[in-house]
């Protein structure tokens, strides 16, 4: 039973680190704004996620697991928020998403939406 | 596995305040700024384990919030011209061919 909970607290830590690196090399490699938000989201969600969860299959104590457990919903809800708020104030300050700027440079013609 | 993934994290954030060094527009900065936050967060977990001290929680949840308080303060300012973005700048990193 206990090497049942320390492999899985492994895999989820493994997968965790896994997701939070391709996070940090989409932020390198990414060509836009919007496309490194897109990176950035998925380090704030599943890998942080996975890392806590990796956490807690670790430790039976119940204060420490509630306080893991804490951190992990307001990362979940602050991260969407913060997101958010940035990805509105640079839509609402011209600043214009690759794909667009792209479509604009073939003709004359405006896009759609 | 606990060394491992602290590792990871530390490369994480070295690459993410790359991005805030390079960032060619000023949303690039934020954005990294707050990656940087909550990488913080779970090092800071990570290292209470290491250590044997989950003490360390306390401070990740406070670092949680301050990192989000100060994201939203930055933020509130965004109706001023300094973040006023021009549209003929690319702001993208790739080569204009």
């Amino acid at each position: 039973m206990d090497i049942v909970v320390n492999m899985s607290s492994t895999l989820c830590l493994l997968l965790g680190s896994f997701l939070c690196l391709s996070g940090g090399v989409g932020i390198i490699r990414f060509p836009d704004f919007y496309t490194r938000m897109h990176a950035v989201g998925v380090t704030d969600t599943l890998g942080a996620g996975m890392i806590l969860i990796g956490l807690m299959l670790l430790n039976p104590d119940g204060l420490v697991i509630i306080k893991l457990l804490m951190i992990l919903v307001m990362t979940l809800f602050i991260s969407p928020v913060a997101s958010h708020a940035l990805a509105k104030a640079a839509f609402r300050n011209d600043l214009v998403p690759e794909s667009d700027r792209n479509e604009n440079k073939g003709g004359t013609e405006s896009s759609s939406s | 596995m606990l060394i491992a993934a602290t590792i990871a994290i530390l490369v994480v954030m070295i690459m993410a305040i790359i991005r805030g060094f390079v960032g060619p527009t000023l949303y690039d900065r934020i954005l990294a700024v707050n990656m940087f936050g909550t990488k913080t967060v779970l090092l800071i977990s990570l290292l209470g384990f290491v250590m044997g001290r989950p003490e360390f929680l306390d401070i990740a949840i406070v670092y949680a919030l301050i990192n989000f308080i100060s994201i939203i303060g930055v933020l509130h300012f965004s109706d001023s011209t300094v973040f006023r973005h021009d549209p003929h700048d690319t702001g993208s990193t790739k080569k204009e061919s």
